[in-house]
């Protein structure tokens, strides 16, 4: 039940407007920042004010709303924007990836994969790709436009100078439809190649940077690197502890201070999944062998 | 033979104060121009009206483009200006840390601009560096060192490696050696006239040193508040300066 107090999912209606003509410009030109009037929101800058404004412009009464943070569905930022959205919007909300209409997403694209009725919203700290490279933003507009990136790749260079390898395992850069280059928000380099040719929609909302951008269906994205250094997108070498996983991005849980550790799906709902459908991961089976015992 | 850039009548006000005025001349492949003048005389403004960086008032840059042949560089969209300052154009600044990237290691420093014109091959890249870094006397071992590290010596040979990495057809110099004392002066002063000579640059080279034009330029241009005084064969002018002011200045350098 939405709180009569809030207009439906929080902002006004002008506002929603306003956002929603940043959103469709953005779709017309991927990967382009479309600057846009970013509103207060009732948390702190850095803890996903951007995609809940995107979130709050794409919502109807009839979507599932999920979000995630880190993979996560249960944690801090996640329950909390899950909860707002359920007070201010009043829609459903699931950790179900299948079910979601609209998911919310801090730094990972889930394992499973979206389809084409889904909307995919980034929480983006950092828009400009160029950022560190180039401070100044008069600057690095007048390089998007001109389509300046050698810059780019000296970052690439430098890492590989200095770690043999391109060593960048976040917010790796890509360029959209062979144009823009664009900052994929901090998801790990893993799930670069799960943007491209995506049927859902994606969206990324910078909050306290006042920029959106986005990605329509089945765009081509590419991950920026070397002829003699092609892009990995690499991951963990081990299987998920709990649900054996191979293919699923792992954290590493440190489990006690004498070096044990074990590694586990990132994405909760993914890992669940899985466990219910009867796999079972090194850890969970030894678990299962002592009970037996 | 084509002038590889043709200046005329280039003027330049900041509001009411005059940068330079009128200025005309026409620069030959292989040829290097100097332009001397104390502080405040224009040349610096000159040399930023040449290089695109700033916008004069009145007048036409033609520069001989490779495609096109002669094309006026003030008229140009800033795509193909840009373009042009990457590939045919080098500018050496005055202090290093403006024409360098700080942050970013000698090898990337040269690299940037290959990777600027599509280079896309790492073992490529960094053979093309580590070459040029060579002929500009930076050894081996600091190719990974950041730009910091280096003395201020260094830093200036860095920065023209960085430059012709591309191969220029012209380059523009501000004060290239400002700032450093005469014995590195003197082996920068050394690599640069055998770069020039052996790649057959044109260069126009802003100065307030006599002696960096007289061992490096062709031509001389002396310039006196906004105005040019006097021009002619480097040798000519300061041998047998005509004008009063050029008098002034060849009789105010220190005889040691």
């Amino acid at each position: 039940m939405t709180d009569q107090a809030y207009n439906f999912a929080y902002l006004d209606e002008q506002t929603k407007r306003m956002i929603r003509r940043a959103i469709l410009k953005g779709l017309a030109v991927p990967g382009y920042q479309v600057p846009f009037a970013s509103r207060e929101m009732p948390m702190p800058y850095g803890w996903g004010t951007g995609g809940v404004q995107v979130s709050a412009a794409t919502l109807t009464p009839e979507d599932t709303f999920k979000v995630i943070d880190q993979g996560a569905d249960d944690t801090t930022n996640a329950v909390s924007i899950r909860k707002f959205f359920e007070k201010t919007a009043g829609v459903k909300t699931t950790e179900e990836t299948e079910k979601a209409t609209v998911i919310q997403t801090r730094h990972r694209i889930p394992e499973t994969p979206l389809s084409e009725d889904q909307v995919l919203v980034y929480q983006v700290p950092i828009p400009e790709p160029l950022r560190f490279l180039e401070p100044r933003e008069t600057e690095t507009r007048k390089m998007h436009s001109l389509e300046e990136y050698g810059l780019m790749h000296v970052k690439l260079y430098e890492d590989i100078s200095q770690h043999g390898a391109i060593a960048t395992s976040y917010a790796y850069p890509v360029k959209a439809e062979g144009r823009y280059v664009m900052d994929p928000s901090p998801i790990p380099k893993f799930d670069n190649p799960k943007m491209a040719d995506c049927p859902a929609i994606q969206l990324f909302g910078a909050g306290r940077e006042q920029r959106i951008y986005a990605l329509p269906p089945y765009c081509q994205v590419v991950s920026l690197d070397f002829e003699d250094h092609p892009f990995d997108p690499s991951k963990a070498e081990h299987p998920c502890n709990l649900c054996g996983a191979e293919d699923s991005y792992l954290d590493e849980v440190i489990t006690d201070d004498a070096g044990g550790r074990m590694f586990v799906c990132s994405d909760t709902d993914y890992c669940r999944a899985r466990r219910e459908a009867g796999h079972v991961g090194a850890q969970a089976a030894a678990m299962e062998e002592g009970a037996n015992a | 033979m084509t002038p590889l850039l043709q200046v005329s009548d280039i003027s330049k006000f900041y509001g009411v104060r005059l940068g330079c005025r009128d200025v005309s001349f026409d620069l030959f492949p292989g040829e290097v121009m100097g332009i001397v003048g104390e502080s405040g005389s224009g040349k610096s403004t000159l040399l930023g009206c040449l290089a695109g960086q700033l916008a004069p008032d009145t007048g036409e840059v033609l520069f001989d483009t490779r495609a096109e042949g002669p094309h006026d560089t003030l008229t140009m969209s800033e795509p193909e200006r840009r373009m042009l300052a990457r590939t045919d154009w080098a500018f050496v600044q005055q202090h290093a840390r403006e024409g360098l990237r700080m942050g970013v290691s000698a090898g990337g420093n040269v690299g940037e601009r290959l990777m600027a014109v599509g280079a896309r091959h790492y073992g490529d890249i960094r053979d093309q560096a580590l070459d040029w870094l060579g002929r500009v006397e930076i050894s081996e071992d600091r190719m990974d060192d950041k730009p910091t590290a280096f003395s201020g010596g260094m830093q200036q040979r860095l920065q023209i490696a960085r430059n012709l990495v591309t191969g220029p057809r012209l380059v523009f110099m501000d004060e290239p050696t400002g700032g450093l004392d005469v014995s590195v002066q003197a082996r920068l002063l050394d690599l640069l006239r055998g770069l020039v000579r052996e790649m057959g640059l044109s260069a126009i080279i802003v100065t307030h040193d006599l002696a960096v034009v007289r061992l490096l330029a062709d031509r001389l241009m002396v310039m006196k508040d906004g105005h040019v005084v006097e021009t002619g064969l480097t040798d000519q002018v300061l041998d047998d300066p005509q004008h009063g002011y050029t008098q002034l200045l060849v009789s105010s350098v220190l005889q040691v």
